[in-house]
């Protein structure tokens, strides 16, 4: 390779010089082969072990796969096309009990995500580093955030339902805390990363603390949050449609009957159902939020 | 307004006062200090349409002021009934670890998976790898349609083929996932730099080769962080998978609160906490030690 093609100047370095920078190439490269092996032998024991406690048994798998596919066409509806519009219409028979759940379970997010909107939203400029009142307020405000968000929203339903009751109210609760939570969280965030010298500037006039996160912080962040918070509904959709696992309203509740029933054509008819419905909320919410974005952009 | 405003002593102005000339300020930039009615309108009208849609949402669904006061109440008894938190017997924590480490076993095992058949998924739905634009379309129609679909619903299917237990969680975080990081992966392959593949290109390299060579080595990174990152999700979808009985912890949980052994649930509510933080304190290090300080 080196040498005789490339410029004179170059034909000097000697081929020791080569042998000791090729010699210093294969060390390196084999210390780094040796580090991804180890990490890959550390992988595989890990996968041996998990396989062992998750009862992986590839047998079973391998034997049952074909059950996989064979759910998948007996929850398809008998569609024929000479009777297509009688078959449609006995496949979507309880179409419009579904749509009542199906509006339901949206209601359930909307309302959750208001109310985790508002519990974020009050607590996140206590929560940033940058413009908390006091160290300790910023200590208590954030395990209170973490708290709400670890907890999975589905084990605050099941408490819920047994404090509240069967029904809705569970549902929108456990969801707005988790929001509360997750929101909270991305709020604060954002807080961190504003321009200081605005509050600064407040700050100068003599303003309450209030007046400064009013007047200062907010306008830097509306924008923000609303498209966090539209993400976040997106998301709280997809919570709701599951909440009925646990007796705590919207759609999944109807679904989880027809799964442990075997009423298979419903089970396909609810479950397009509720993709059709997240499918549109996510391209109308991304929508919205690049609108957003760009009014964020253009200010 | 009135407190910054000396103008409004008539003609008096207060010597090297800033707000001495107010009145002329306000005439010189009367275009922008005039309020905004219409934009103030704007906003009027849609907070009133989603107050008014919230507190129809609140008829809708059933909300009370007693229903509230009197959960409350409950919850308030239960909250008490919890401390302290209690496991019961010596083989009931052993139970209730063996579940734990199932829920982790679960989400390990299936992000791995949903990783390794994204990769080559992500590559067809990727617009720079992927030359037919059809192909490319209909991998990321189906991406969202698996998405489109809970967890728990793909367990409940993935249940009826291999029976319950902790391997059906396994495959439905896989299946679920696999849309998820199918998605995330061809974003990030999309967003590479193409100098490295117009490089390999000029080598003579084949279009394979300019993906191996120019693409991969500048997404490796980026795709093990968002699995590291998912990981430590999927330990919390995990946690509540075992309620439709897909194995973990969750089957213990959503029992103990069924039976009202409240101590028990704070247990294991405390349990799940810990190994969240766990895991994410573990994957935090990992992500730093494999795309350094920069990238966070």
């Amino acid at each position: 390779m080196e040498g005789s093609l490339l410029r004179p100047s170059m034909v000097t370095i000697s081929t020791e010089r080569v042998a000791m920078h090729q010699a210093h190439y294969r060390a390196t490269q084999r210390a780094k082969r040796a580090q991804t092996l180890l990490g890959f032998v550390v992988l595989v024991l890990l996968v041996v072990v998990a396989a062992r406690v998750g009862e992986v048994d590839l047998g079973k798998l391998s034997r049952n796969i074909w059950r996989f596919p064979a759910y998948i066409v007996e929850i398809m509806p008998t569609l024929r096309w000479r009777s297509f519009g009688a078959d449609l219409v006995e496949w979507y028979w309880g179409l419009g009990y579904w749509l009542r759940k199906l509006g339901e379970t949206l209601l359930i997010a909307y309302v959750g995500t208001i109310l985790g909107l508002a519990g974020g939203f009050s607590i996140c400029f206590l929560a940033a580093r940058n413009v908390t009142p006091a160290a300790w307020v910023l200590f208590v405000t954030r395990r209170y955030l973490e708290f709400c968000r670890t907890v999975p929203e589905l084990v605050f339903a099941l408490i819920f339902v047994i404090a509240f009751g069967l029904g809705p109210v569970p549902g929108v609760l456990a969801i707005a805390i988790h929001t509360t939570g997750a929101l909270g969280k991305q709020f604060y965030e954002v807080i961190e990363n504003i321009d200081m010298n605005p509050i600064d500037g407040v700050k100068a006039t003599g303003a309450t603390w209030i007046e400064t996160m009013r007047f200062a912080a907010l306008p830097q962040v509306v924008s923000i949050f609303a498209s966090y918070a539209l993400l976040r509904f997106e998301i709280n959709v997809r919570g709701a449609a599951i909440m009925g696992f646990v007796g705590a309203g919207g759609i999944g509740q109807d679904l989880l009957e027809a799964v442990r029933k075997f009423y298979y054509s419903d089970v396909s008819a609810m479950l397009l159902l509720i993709v059709a419905t997240v499918m549109i909320i996510d391209m109308a919410t991304e929508r919205l939020r690049h609108y957003l974005i760009g009014l964020e952009q253009r200010s | 307004m009135t407190r910054l405003a000396p103008s409004a002593i008539n003609g008096r102005t207060e010597k090297g006062s800033l707000f001495a000339d107010l009145d002329g300020v306000r005439r010189r930039h009367a275009a922008i200090l005039a309020p905004n009615w219409r934009g103030r309108a704007l906003t009027a009208v849609i907070a009133a349409a989603l107050a008014g849609l919230f507190l129809w949402g609140l008829v809708v669904l059933e909300f009370s002021w007693l229903r509230i006061w009197n959960g409350l109440d409950q919850l308030g008894s239960f909250v008490k009934l919890m401390w302290p938190p209690q496991y019961g017997t010596e083989e009931k924590l052993r139970s209730y670890l063996w579940a734990m480490a199932e829920t982790l076993s679960i989400a390990f095992l299936g992000t791995l998976l949903a990783a390794i058949i994204a990769l080559p998924l992500s590559l067809v739905a990727a617009r720079n790898v992927m030359t037919s634009r059809m192909i490319q379309f209909l991998a990321r129609r189906s991406f969202d349609t698996i998405r489109g679909v809970d967890t728990l619903i793909w367990a409940l299917i993935w249940i009826n083929v291999v029976g319950l237990g902790p391997f059906a969680g396994i495959l439905a975080i896989m299946t679920s996932d696999l849309a998820v990081f199918g998605k995330l992966f061809s974003e990030a392959i999309e967003n590479a730099d193409n100098k490295p593949v117009e490089g390999v290109k000029s080598t003579g390299g084949t279009h394979a080769h300019a993906v191996r060579y120019g693409i991969m080595p500048q997404v490796t990174p980026v795709l093990i962080s968002q699995v590291l990152y998912f990981f430590e999700s999927n330990t919390r979808s995990a946690t509540i998978i075992g309620i439709v009985g897909a194995g973990g912890i969750g089957l213990h949980l959503a029992e103990q609160i069924r039976i009202l052994e409240w101590q028990h649930v704070a247990f294991l509510v405390l349990l799940i906490l810990a190994a969240v933080a766990i895991i994410d304190v573990i994957s935090t290090r990992l992500r730093f030690a494999i795309i350094g300080k920069r990238a966070t």
